[in-house]
């Protein structure tokens, strides 16, 4: 494959406890990101699902420097950008944009919407000279399916999907090589869902966007993804193409958080197997040694208390030759199928997949 | 001779036997000061014992503001109940004075709301929270109403219920908090359980140990579930028959294999088809164009003709009934053969 345009080794985020106002005393700490390993190449679109305080958001934060890695480092082009500052990190910055989650409050109410979405310029002016700005942004705002006459209006005469398009041409604004997408449709109403993300796709090509795509609908990854990673509390547990981890998953995590997805065909409900996980996520601040997942895990030994699985192919899949081989960080990992699968695209079916 | 008081409702035989709830034309209004929104118009459904209805619809759709209608917790003002019947038990809920609907809810019909955080309230332990509907109904002094308490914590399977009954909201994770939601609801014995997006604030793997529990307590309890959601998914895995909502209306209604299979209305049709599959890669995604009306100024006709890929002249000026498909379904479309087929 081509080369990695952003390369993760390592990668740690720890937010401190501490306890006493005058003195802080560390008493521990929030291990929100605890040693994450992944690469983007160019041109494609990386998907990462996880549940609610696995550190997909932190990631995405440290991936455009909104957050300071506490540990690893980040390539840009083998470039290591982890420790940058000043005039080297800005000239960065424009090659990563972020599009945010909740376009209610990531657009400020009291700008226009010419202001929002020409306002990088205003940071990076060697961009677009003043002059140009205006039609520039008005440009950018015919892209992305707004009427470019709406310029002068306020976010709040916006719908919600037309503000997530908002919050896009402001991303796209520096035509940067890579967006993180945190959450993008997830408060979209799912008529509108589609229409943004089929906008995700077409930005794609026409601007050969690298993505990365962060999101806890796993049907949706699956849609926008080349790849996709599992995260579980702050590690990725499992990392492969998408028909490797959805029809060939290995990780009983991902086993588990693929069978949970409700799938809206009610012919699928009487046959198919549920693995309904136990308990609750353990808090990231108290993570269990060895394997993270042991604690609501079927399979657990002995052995996942003692040894951190490594995210590797499994020494035992090294010899299959298929999908399952791919990076599993799980001792026993083996293959199970646990997506059903519906009448097939084409045939005039209407089985769409999952929710929102 | 109206029926009013609780005695005569929960003793009442409905004319269908096992029908507990009959909402009829419903209209509902809010009076803003931009105008007057119109939430709901002319819904109708019935929920019969051990039965779950389903009724999916968008954020604006109406589906909230029916069942807070049948609840008998709207707001009104702003809101306005202009018109219909809410028939529990086969007696009219809306000519019931309040007192008496009181007691009806919490022994009757039951709600469990979405986020079970803002629902809860923080200052209060969640024994003294549960046993409180102990207190208010049957008069059970207070230490029985915790010991009861721990019993219903049990029952959703809280663990460690006898210590934890003392702890707060706070003190408990999402999953958990809306498992005392629905002992809480659970905890008088309803009929009819209303759920308003139960699991939309939950993770997946949590969602389906919810929802397991919900449906194993209906069983046992023989309840009616009006499961209000707006994921496509959820509803196919519990529902006997859904209801689609659109702009204050009912737009579909059919068993849950039917509508999944061969939708009859054109908005069905495009919700289903604009959902990424968990299956297969698909190409590009269908995509309903436009945006939900404005309650406001909803269009003349049918309020999806503007964002309708069928749509004709017919459609923009006469408001299509629910057409009969079949004795188990309706279609408000004035094409549905045509979307059924195509």
């Amino acid at each position: 494959m081509a080369e990695a345009i952003l390369e993760v080794r390592d990668l740690v985020k720890h937010y401190p406890l501490t306890r006493g106002i005058l003195f802080k005393k560390h008493v521990g700490a929030v291990k929100a990101v605890d040693g994450v390993d992944v690469e983007l190449f160019a041109g494609e679109t990386l998907g990462i699902v996880g549940e609610s305080g696995c550190g997909k958001s932190t990631l995405a934060k440290m991936l455009v420097h909104l957050e300071r890695p506490t540990a690893g480092t980040i390539r840009y082009k083998g470039e290591d950008i982890t420790t940058l500052s000043g005039r080297a990190l800005k000239a960065v910055r424009r090659n990563i944009q972020m599009v945010f989650q909740d376009p209610y409050t990531s657009l400020n109410p009291r700008m226009t919407v010419g202001d929002i979405v020409g306002e990088p310029y205003e940071i990076h002016p060697e961009v677009a000279p003043k002059g140009s700005r205006r039609q520039k942004v008005q440009e950018l705002l015919d892209v992305v399916g707004l009427n470019p006459e709406y310029i002068n209006r306020y976010p709040h005469q916006f719908s919600g999907g037309q503000r997530q398009r908002i919050g896009i041409a402001r991303g796209l604004a520096l035509r940067p090589e890579v967006i993180v997408a945190d959450e993008p449709v997830s408060a979209l109403d799912v008529s509108v869902q589609a229409q943004v993300i089929n906008l995700l796709d077409k930005l794609q090509s026409e601007f050969s966007l690298s993505y990365v795509f962060i999101a806890h609908d796993l049907s949706i990854v699956r849609h926008i993804s080349d790849r996709v990673g599992v995260m579980y509390l702050g590690r990725i547990v499992e990392i492969g193409r998408d028909a490797e981890i959805y029809d060939h998953p290995t990780h009983p995590y991902t086993q588990a958080l693929l069978s949970a997805v409700p799938v809206p065909d009610p012919q699928a409900r009487e046959h198919r197997e549920r693995i309904i996980l136990t308990g609750d996520v353990p808090s990231p601040t108290n993570i269990p040694s060895g394997c993270r997942f042991r604690t609501r895990c079927w399979k657990a030994q002995e052995r996942c208390a003692r040894e951190v699985p490594l995210l590797a192919v499994p020494p035992h899949l090294e010899s299959v030759e298929g999908p399952a081989r791919h990076p599993s960080a799980c001792h026993f990992a083996e293959e199970k199928h646990v997506v059903p699968s519906g009448p097939a695209a084409g045939d005039g079916g209407t089985g769409g997949a999952k929710s929102l | 001779m109206p029926a009013t008081s609780y005695e005569a409702v929960m003793s009442a035989e409905p004319d269908t036997p096992g029908r507990l709830l009959d909402v009829r034309d419903l209209h509902v209004e809010f009076r803003t000061r931009d105008g007057v929104a119109r939430a709901v118009n002319g819904v109708n459904y019935t929920v019969d014992a051990g039965e779950t209805l389903a009724v999916l619809g968008e954020s604006g759709s109406g589906k909230s503001v029916t069942a807070q209608a049948v609840m008998g917790i709207l707001d009104m003002p702003p809101g306005r109940i202009t018109g219909g019947e809410i028939l529990f038990r086969g007696q009219d809920l809306l000519t019931m004075r309040e007192d008496e609907r009181r007691k009806i809810r919490g022994a009757g019909m039951a709600m469990i709301f979405q986020d079970a955080l803002s629902s809860l309230n923080p200052v209060l332990s969640v024994g003294d929270q549960l046993g409180e509907m102990f207190v208010v109904h049957q008069g059970l002094s207070r230490k029985d109403a915790k010991a009861r308490a721990v019993e219903l914590m049990d029952r959703v399977r809280i663990p460690a219920a006898k210590e934890r009954v003392g702890q707060y909201p706070h003190q408990f994770s999402g999953g958990m908090r809306q498992r005392i939601m629905i002992a809480m609801a659970l905890s008088l014995e309803p009929d009819l359980i209303i759920a308003d997006e139960p699991t939309t604030a939950l993770d997946v793997t949590v969602q389906a140990q919810v929802m397991d529990l919900l449906a194993e307590l209906q069983r046992e309890l023989d309840m009616g579930l009006i499961l209000i959601t707006h994921d496509l998914g959820v509803v196919a895995d519990v529902a006997d028959k859904i209801a689609v909502m659109y702009a204050g209306r009912i737009v579909e209604t059919a068993p849950v294999h039917d509508i999944y299979s061969a939708p009859a209305h054109p908005y069905t049709k495009g919700l289903l088809e604009s959902i990424p599959r968990l299956d297969q890669k698909g190409q590009e995604l269908y995509a309903i164009k436009g945006l939900p009306p404005n309650l406001m100024h909803i269009p003349p006709g049918c309020a999806f003709n503007p964002r309708c890929p069928m749509a004709q002249d017919v459609c923009r000026t006469d408001v299509p009934p629910l057409y009969e498909v079949n004795e188990q379904r309706g279609s408000a479309c004035h094409f549905w053969e045509a979307a059924i087929h195509g």
